[in-house]
C-alpha cells in the first residue's frame, strides 16, 4: 500500500535529481512504470476495500507534544481509496501521453519529475489520515503545479500565470490553516477519525477571531476550511488563476488542473463531511458559491477564443457543480461527478493537447476548422467527451450531472432554488460553448495557416502515445456513469467513509426516487437539463456553423456586455487594480509609517540618540587620571561603609 | 568601650587602617610618578598583612600567617609586573609622570 | 606601660611616619628609602607578635630584594622631571586630607565598634617556624604550588615585557628549518671532466717504481 505512494516519488526524485545524465527513455521509462504500478496496486486496493477492507493507523510518529501526537499515518477507506484510483489511473495516462506531447522539450525529463512528484503529493493528500499529513499533501500539488504551470519558464505569461497561481492558493491556504488551527486548538488533534468522534464538542462553543465579536465555532471552522477548498478547487471569487494556469504544457492542465488537483478541495470537503454536517450556514454558503461559479464561470466559456480556456472555464464550471453538490450534502454525488468529470475533463484536455500538437502550438479557435477529417480519433474522442461534459445520456456526465441538480431540488438548505436554476442554466451553457469549440475546431472550413515551407509538417494524426490515452479515457467517460451510479450513489459503497445528517435528506429523497437504470432512462425526457443541453448544442450550431456571422452582430449589438465578459467580469483587473494596488499603497505607507518613523527613527534612533546624549555628558567623568578612578572607589568604600558597616 | 594604652587587636587593627588610609590617599594624591604608586600598593598589602598577623596572633591560630605569606608573594609577583610596565611605558613616552597619562580619557 | 606597649608605639610611630614619607617625598629615592624604613618597623612589629619568621622573611625578600628592584628601576628610568608637579597642589590636598580624615575616622569607628576592649594578645607560640611550616606544607599545599605558578608566571611576564628585540639576536627558526628541501641547501653543478695532464705521467712513475 504504501508503494503506491512512494514509487511516484522515488521516480521523481531519481528522474529529478539525476534526469539530465538519464537518457531520455530512461525519464519516461521510470515514471510510467512507477505510476503504472502504483495505479494497479490501486486498483488492487480498491477492489480490496470494496471487499470490506479498511486501514486507518499511524505508521510513524513524527513530533510528540505531549497531550497529543503529531504522525505521519494513512487513512485507506472507499473515498480515499476511489481518489488514488482515479489520481494514479489518470497520472498514468497522461505520463504515457507525455512521452508523445512534449517529445521535442528540453525539459523532458524535469517534467517527468515534476509530474511524478506531484502525484505523489496528491496521494498524499488523499491518503492522509491527519490534518498535517493532508495539509503536506495539499501544500505538494500547490507546489507541482507552481512548477508546472511556470514550466516553460522562458516566457513571460507563463512565469506570471504560475505566480497568480501560487499567490491565488495562498489565499485560500490561509483559510485552510486557520481552519486546521482552530480544530486543533480546541480538539488538541489532527487526527482525522478522533475529531469526527469528538466533534459534537463543537457544539455551542465560539471563538473570537477579532475582539468582542464572538462567532460560533464549528461555523468559523467550516467557513476557513471552505476558503481553503475554494483556492485549490478554483471557486469564485478565487477563481482567476486556473484559466491562466493554461499557459502551463497541456498534459499538465490535463492532469492537474482538470482532473485531480483541483478536486483536492472537493475531496477535503467530502473528506471533512462530520465537521461540514453541523453547519447549515456554510453548506448554504457553499451552495450559493458553487451554484454561482457554475454559471457564471460557464458564461465566460461562450466567448473564449483559446481552445483549452474554453475547457479551463469548463473546469470551473463543472467544480461549481460539485460544490453544490457538496452543499446539498450530497457528498457521493460530489465524488461521482468528481470521478466521472475527471475522466471526460482529462480527455477533453489530452484531445486539446492533441489538436495543439497537430498545429505546432496554435490554441486559438479561429484558426483552426475542418479537422475532422485530419484527425478522426481527436475527433471522435473530443465528441465523446463533449457529449459527457453536457450530460447526454447514456454518457457518464449524464449520470453524475442530473442526480446534482436533483438533489438540489430536494435539498432544503438556503439557496438551493437558487442552485437549482443556476445549475439547469447552466447546463444549456455547457452545451453552447462545449459544441461551440468542437464544431469551431473539427468542422467547418480549415482555418489554420498553411505554410508550404520545407520543413513545416501538414496537421495529421497524432502518435500513439497520444492517442491511446485519448482512447483509454473515452472508455470510462462513455461507461463510467452507468455502470457505477447505483453503488456509488444509492449503494452503500462509501459505507461510513461520509456523513450525512439526518435533517439534510436530499440524498435520501434521491434514493427514493431510484427505481433502477431503466426507469432513469425513461425519466430522461421529463427532465429540463436534458432539453436545455439538446437546445445548447443547436444554438452552438447556428451561431457557429449556420451563421458565424451572426454572433459577429450580437456582439456588435452588445458590445458592453461582450467586453464585460471578454475581461472575466473585471476578477482580474479588481485583484490587480485594488488588491495588489491596494497592497502595495499599503506596504509603502507602513514602510513610511511603522518601519521609517516607528522602527527606525523611535525604537532604533531614540536610544542611540539618548545614548549619545547622555556619554556626551558623562564622557566628562572619565578623565583618563588614574587618581580619578581610585579617588572614585575610595568614595564608593566610604559610602558603602557608611550605609551597611554602621548598623 | 574603653581602649586601654596595653596593646590589644584594636591597636593593631587601628594601625592597619592608618596605613591603609595613607596609602590610598597618597595614591590619590600623587601626581607625579608613578614608582610612588607601586609604592603606595606596597604599604597597602603590608597593611592587610599587618590585619592578618594580627589577627593570626589573636586567635593562636597559624592561617593568617600563611596568608600572609601568600599575600607577600603575590605582593612580590604584583611589584615584578607593576615595574614592568612601568618600564615599557617609560620606554615609550620618555616620562612616567602620572598626570600626563591620560590616554584612558574618553 | 608594659615594654611590649612601648615597643608597639614606638614602632607603631616610626612606621606611620616612614608610610606618609613614602607617599609625600618628592624624590623616589627618598619614597624607597621610607619604604625600606617602614617594612623594617613593620619587621619588628610582627616579631613582637610572635610571627619571627615572617618578620625576618620580610626584611630579607622586601628589604633584600623586591626594594633593590625598585631602586635599579629608579636609577633605570629618567626622572628629571619629578620636581613639577602641573596641578596646583593646594587645590585638592585639602579636600582629599577631609576625604582621608573621613575615611579612618570610619574604619576606626568600625575597627572599635567590633572589637574595642577585647582581644588581649596572648603569650606568642614559640614553635613559630614550625607551625608555619607545618600549616603551609599540610594544609595549603596546593595553594602554595599555584602561588609558586604565579611567580613563574609574573617572572616570565616581566621578561616578556621588557625583553627588548635586538637585531644581534641569532635565533632558529624551527618552521623553516622543517620546510627545507633539498635543492636550498646543494647545488648540483653540472661540469666537464677536467683531466688532469700529469696524470698518465705520474702512474707511469708509479709504475717504474
Amino acid at each position: 500500500m504504501l508503494l503506491i505512494i512512494l514509487l511516484p516519488l522515488i521516480a521523481a526524485i531519481i528522474v529529478g535529481f539525476w534526469g539530465r545524465r538519464l537518457p531520455r527513455g530512461a525519464s519516461h521509462l521510470i515514471c510510467c512504470s512507477a505510476v503504472g504500478i502504483s495505479m494497479v496496486l490501486s486498483f488492487y486496493l480498491l477492489w480490496r476495500v470494496n471487499q470490506g477492507y479498511r486501514f486507518d493507523d499511524d505508521i510513524y510518529t513524527w513530533l510528540d507534544l505531549g497531550f497529543t501526537r503529531l504522525t505521519i499515518g494513512f487513512l485507506i477507506d472507499p473515498l480515499s481509496v476511489l481518489m488514488m484510483a482515479i489520481v494514479t489511473f489518470i497520472s498514468f495516462l497522461v505520463h504515457v501521453y507525455t512521452i508523445g506531447y512534449m517529445k521535442d522539450d528540453k525539459g523532458y525529463a524535469r517534467f517527468f519529475a515534476y509530474i511524478s512528484f506531484f502525484t505523489f503529493a496528491m496521494l498524499m493528500l488523499v491518503s492522509a489520515n491527519n490534518f498535517l499529513q493532508m495539509f503536506f499533501g495539499w501544500e505538494g500539488v500547490g507546489l507541482a503545479s507552481y512548477l508546472l504551470i511556470g514550466f516553460w519558464y522562458t516566457r513571460e505569461s507563463a512565469i506570471k500565470a504560475g505566480m497568480k497561481a501560487f499567490l491565488m492558493n495562498r489565499v485560500g491556504d490561509f483559510g485552510f490553516i486557520i481552519g486546521i488551527s482552530l480544530l486543533f486548538a480546541t480538539l488538541k488533534t489532527a487526527n482525522f477519525s478522533e475529531i469526527f468522534v469528538r466533534i459534537d464538542e463543537l457544539q455551542g462553543l465560539t471563538v473570537s477571531l477579532f475582539p468582542d465579536y464572538e462567532l460560533p465555532l464549528i461555523t468559523t471552522i467550516c467557513v476557513a476550511l471552505f476558503f481553503g477548498a475554494m483556492g485549490k478547487s478554483a471557486q469564485m471569487p478565487l477563481h482567476v488563476w486556473l484559466p491562466d494556469s493554461m499557459e502551463g504544457p497541456t498534459p499538465i492542465s490535463a492532469l492537474i488542473h482538470a482532473a485531480t488537483m483541483v478536486t483536492a478541495g472537493i475531496f477535503m470537503v467530502a473528506r471533512m463531511s462530520p465537521v461540514f454536517e453541523w453547519s447549515d450556514t456554510v453548506l448554504s454558503l457553499i451552495i450559493i458559491i458553487g451554484a454561482t461559479t457554475a454559471v457564471f464561470m460557464a458564461i465566460l466559456g461562450l466567448v473564449q477564443n483559446d481552445i483549452k480556456r474554453v475547457i479551463a472555464y469548463s473546469t470551473l464550471s463543472q467544480l461549481g457543480y460539485m460544490t453544490v453538490a457538496l452543499g446539498v450534502s450530497a457528498y457521493s454525488i460530489a465524488l461521482f461527478h468528481l470521478m466521472t468529470h475527471a475522466f471526460f475533463k482529462a480527455l477533453l484536455f489530452l484531445a486539446a493537447g492533441s489538436v495543439i500538437i497537430a498545429l505546432h502550438h496554435q490554441q486559438d479557435l479561429r484558426k483552426m476548422g475542418g479537422l475532422r477529417r485530419i484527425m478522426p480519433i481527436t475527433y471522435i474522442t473530443t465528441l465523446i467527451g463533449a457529449w459527457a461534459l453536457i450530460g447526454l445520456p447514456p454518457f457518464a456526465g449524464f449520470f453524475s450531472k442530473e442526480p446534482i441538480i436533483e438533489a438540489t431540488k430536494y435539498s432544503t438548505l438556503t439557496g438551493h432554488h437558487y442552485a437549482y436554476i443556476a445549475l439547469t442554466i447552466g447546463v444549456f451553457l455547457t452545451a453552447c460553448y462545449t459544441f461551440r469549440m468542437i464544431f469551431l475546431a473539427f468542422h467547418g472550413q480549415p482555418r489554420f495557416d498553411v505554410h508550404h515551407d520545407r520543413g513545416y509538417q501538414a496537421p495529421k494524426e497524432s502518435p500513439l502515445a497520444v492517442t491511446v490515452p485519448l482512447i483509454l479515457l473515452a472508455i470510462p467517460s462513455i461507461f463510467a456513469g452507468f455502470l457505477f451510479i447505483k453503488p456509488m450513489l444509492f449503494g452503500n459503497f462509501f459505507d461510513r467513509s461520509l456523513v450525512v445528517a439526518s435533517e439534510h435528506h436530499a440524498m435520501v429523497d434521491l434514493t427514493e426516487n431510484w427505481h433502477g437504470i431503466g426507469a432513469y432512462f425513461l425519466h430522461i425526457p421529463s427532465t429540463p437539463a436534458f432539453w436545455l443541453a439538446l437546445l445548447g448544442v443547436v444554438v452552438a450550431w447556428f451561431f457557429t456553423l449556420r451563421q458565424p456571422q451572426a454572433s459577429a452582430v450580437l456582439i456588435r449589438t452588445f458590445t458592453p456586455l461582450y467586453k464585460f465578459l471578454i475581461n472575466h467580469f473585471y476578477f482580474d483587473a479588481f485583484y490587480e487594480k485594488i488588491i495588489a494596488r491596494g497592497t502595495v499603497a499599503f506596504s509603502r505607507m507602513s514602510t513610511l509609517v511603522v518601519e521609517t518613523m516607528g522602527i527606525e527613527g523611535f525604537l532604533v534612533e531614540m536610544p542611540i540618540k539618548i545614548v549619545r546624549w547622555s556619554a556626551s555628558l558623562l564622557r566628562h567623568l572619565q578623565t583618563g587620571y588614574l587618581y580619578h578612578y581610585a579617588l572614585a572607589m575610595v568614595l564608593g568604600l566610604l559610602l558603602l561603609i557608611t550605609r551597611w558597616g554602621m548598623i | 568601650m574603653m581602649i586601654g594604652l596595653e596593646p590589644t587587636l584594636t591597636h593593631y587593627l587601628l594601625l592597619s587602617a592608618a596605613l591603609l588610609t595613607i596609602s590610598i590617599i597618597g595614591m590619590i594624591a600623587n601626581r607625579r610618578n608613578m614608582l610612588t604608586i607601586l609604592m603606595a600598593i606596597e604599604l597597602l598589602l603590608l597593611s592587610s598583612n599587618i590585619n592578618f598577623i594580627a589577627f593570626s596572633a589573636f586567635l593562636g591560630d597559624m592561617n593568617g600567617q600563611v596568608m600572609t605569606m601568600f599575600v607577600l608573594a603575590t605582593a612580590a609577583a604584583e611589584s615584578a609586573i607593576g615595574l614592568a610596565l612601568l618600564i615599557v611605558v617609560f620606554r615609550r613616552r620618555g616620562e612616567i609622570t602620572v598626570e600626563t597619562i591620560n590616554i584612558l580619557k574618553g | 606601660m608594659t615594654f611590649s606597649a612601648f615597643l608597639f608605639y614606638t614602632f607603631s610611630a616610626i612606621l606611620i611616619g616612614s608610610a606618609i614619607s613614602v607617599v609625600s617625598t618628592r624624590h623616589p629615592i627618598h619614597s624607597a628609602l621610607s619604604l625600606v624604613l617602614a617594612f623594617f618597623t613593620t619587621a619588628a612589629i610582627w616579631v613582637t607578635l610572635g610571627a619571627e619568621f615572617l618578620g625576618l622573611a620580610l626584611v630579607v625578600i622586601y628589604v633584600g630584594a623586591v626594594m633593590v628592584f625598585f631602586l635599579f628601576v629608579i636609577m633605570m628610568v629618567n626622572v628629571r622631571d619629578f620636581k613639577k608637579p602641573k596641578s596646583n597642589w593646594r587645590v585638592y590636598f585639602v579636600p582629599l586630607l577631609l576625604v582621608g580624615v573621613l575615611m579612618f575616622a570610619e574604619l576606626a569607628m568600625l575597627i572599635i565598634y567590633s572589637t574595642g576592649g577585647r582581644g588581649a594578645v596572648p603569650e606568642p607560640e614559640t614553635r613559630n617556624t614550625f607551625l608555619l611550616g607545618k600549616a603551609m606544607f599540610d594544609h595549603y599545599i596546593y595553594a602554595l604550588e599555584i602561588v609558586a605558578v604565579l611567580l613563574l608566571s609574573a617572572m616570565v611576564a616581566a621578561i616578556a615585557l621588557t625583553h627588548r628585540k635586538t637585531s644581534s639576536t641569532k635565533r632558529q627558526v624551527p618552521s623553516e628549518q622543517i620546510a627545507i628541501k633539498r635543492d636550498d641547501r646543494v647545488r648540483l653543478v653540472k661540469m666537464d671532466v677536467v683531466r688532469d695532464e700529469d696524470e698518465p705521467e705520474d702512474n707511469k712513475k708509479q709504475a717504474d717504481k
